[in-house]
């Protein structure tokens, strides 16, 4: 079972600071041309919360507990196969005319 | 595999999607960006199904198959003017599954839980909770099927600031009597009544900001569901959704000269109104003909078109990309000026453009073109208003002052192609109609830049 306590939370709260710091310098320099495909895809990559609900349904749970996680798991399918489809989508279309020089 | 191998399997997944947004700086690396996103997540689900056992396989495959017939259609076909709706419509999903992930967990461990990580789950499932309804809004606002002006009440804020101290005073009350579930759904419906509330109040003129918070929420809600679990691949995955979507509301705010708290609860499209036509009443705009414009265009060396999401409403981006065409077959350097707030989200009106095959190299953004309108021949404002209207600049009693605006007035001559003489969608007069260098063409944005093709085409043979 999880506890913020016995789980390191000093630990996780430096891999969020650091991860957001590190977030904010790249994003900073992504171009804007692409900020579209950019929400796109980190939408995409937070739905990396599949794998949060993939966690969960592996503890022995009420039905209660597999109906909501079913739900989670379709909803964030839904958005991995979307949002890097149309992210791809997206970015061939500026690949598709280059710049002539 | 072992648990061991699984979390180097999540350290790799990590720097990949790290890499992918380092990819996304340039246009040449940003689909190999994409593939690295997609073998990051890859290489993250098969992690997670080899160190967990998960024992309802069927209705696993049958959720994921779910997911892959709706997502599926969505990514392939969702025409690019809805690309806007599509997002509200991910966030909405992604913040409801991780509520719904934090209520399971919460019903998973209530015997056990610390008041430490209940906390931290009530946050995210109010943060999850009131981003999936905000979301609803946004999609419903930006798909047309609810109306685009913010719907406002006396009082609207002592309301909704109300709702959400009692979804705050709900959490605190079940952190302190940890076996108390019923109170889930009441704090659930409470925050929904706020997101729900929060971007009712929004007009469609504030949607790329809004989308861009939304974003920045649905980032959070998944860090702080990663802390509960104690999953730091969780954990850094939203935290760049939500550096993404702060940086890109940041952005978008500063463009239109507004703070976050002023575009949440200020209620701007229908205060803007007001202070209009003070002093402009007796001028008149002078109208000019298509051929009217065709000759200006004919002498022209440069043109920067000027684009606004009316371009896109009349679908006329690829007629102007066929002028666009016909000028430079004929030598004339062509530029297309992007304000950041063009379109209706962050970058959308790049999208657009791209799509219609204008080559990237000439979209340029606002700092770096506004210094080439003086040296300009022509500028033509297509569908564009509010970005354009040198008020901005010099008026301080307009509602517009003070937001960044494309320096179109300093052209030597602005072909304004509108719809109607009425004034713009924010009521806000442009006082870009009345200056000497200006020629209104007014028609459908489409029909207009057909003709004038055509004009163009005839004269050049």
């Amino acid at each position: 079972m999880t506890s913020l306590i016995t789980s390191d939370l000093a630990t996780n709260l430096l891999v969020f600071l650091l991860a957001t710091i590190l977030g904010q310098e790249l994003i900073r320099h992504v171009s804007r041309l692409l900020h579209t495909p950019l929400m796109a895809l980190t939408n995409a990559i937070s739905s990396v919360s599949f794998i949060a609900a993939l966690i969960v349904l592996s503890y022995p749970g009420s039905s209660t507990i597999t109906l909501l996680v079913t739900v989670a798991v379709a909803l964030a399918a839904t958005n991995i196969i979307s949002g890097f489809l149309i992210t791809d989508r997206i970015l061939r279309m500026f690949e598709r005319r280059k710049p002539k020089k | 595999m072992t648990d061991v191998l699984a979390e180097y399997l999540y350290v790799l997944s990590v720097v990949l999607f790290a890499l992918s947004l380092k990819f996304m700086s340039q246009v040449k690396t940003s689909r190999l960006g994409n593939f690295c996103a997609v073998a990051g997540m890859v290489g993250a689900i098969i992690a997670t199904l080899s160190a967990y056992q998960v024992h309802q396989t069927g209705l696993l495959v049958g959720a994921v198959v779910i997911g892959a017939v709706v997502g599926t259609p969505i990514g392939l076909k969702v025409a690019m003017t809805a690309v806007p709706q599509r997002t509200a419509m991910s966030h909405a999903f992604g913040s409801l599954a991780v509520a719904l992930v934090g209520a399971a967990e919460y019903y998973q461990d209530v015997a056990t839980i610390d008041p430490a990580s209940l906390s931290v789950l009530c946050g995210e499932m109010v943060l999850g909770f009131l981003t999936f309804a905000g979301s609803c809004i946004a999609f419903g606002k930006l798909q047309g099927l609810i109306t685009g002006r913010p719907v406002l009440f006396k009082g609207r804020n002592v309301v909704n600031m109300t709702v959400l101290g009692g979804a705050v005073a709900t959490a605190v009350y079940l952190v302190a009597n940890p076996a108390m579930g019923q109170l889930i759904p009441i704090m659930a419906a409470l925050a929904l009544l706020f997101g729900f509330l929060m971007v009712m109040g929004i007009g469609g003129a504030d949607m790329p900001t809004v989308i861009a918070i939304l974003n920045s929420f649905a980032g959070l809600s998944a860090a702080a569901l990663g802390f509960v679990l104690d999953n730091k691949l969780l954990i850094v995955a939203g935290s760049l959704d939500g550096s993404s979507g702060l940086i890109l509301a940041i952005i978008m705010s500063q463009a239109m000269n507004r703070s976050f708290a002023n575009i949440l609860f200020g209620g701007f499209g229908a205060v803007a109104v007001s202070t209009q036509a003070s002093s402009q009443t007796a001028r008149t705009v002078q109208a000019y003909t298509v051929d009217d414009a065709a000759v200006v265009l004919q002498s022209a060396r440069s043109v920067i078109f000027v684009p606004g999401y009316g371009m896109a409403v009349a679908q006329a981006q690829h007629a102007v990309k066929e002028l666009a065409d016909v000028l430079e077959a004929r030598g004339v350097d062509v530029k297309y000026a992007i304000h950041p707030v063009a379109g209706r989200m962050p970058g959308h009106m790049n999208v657009l453009l791209a799509e219609a095959q204008v080559p990237y190299d000439q979209l340029w953004e606002m700092d770096r073109v506004n210094p080439l309108f003086p040296e300009t021949d022509v500028a033509v404002v297509v569908g564009a208003n509010d970005v354009t209207n040198p008020a901005a600049k010099t008026r301080p009693d307009s509602p517009l002052y003070g937001m960044p605006v494309l320096d179109v007035d300093k052209a030597k001559t602005v072909i304004f192609i509108k719809r109607s003489t009425g004034p713009g969608f924010a009521g806000v007069e442009n006082e870009l109609f009345y200056l000497p260098n200006t020629m209104m063409v007014f028609g459908d944005a489409k029909k207009v830049l057909t003709e004038l093709v055509a004009a163009v085409r005839k004269m050049g043979a």
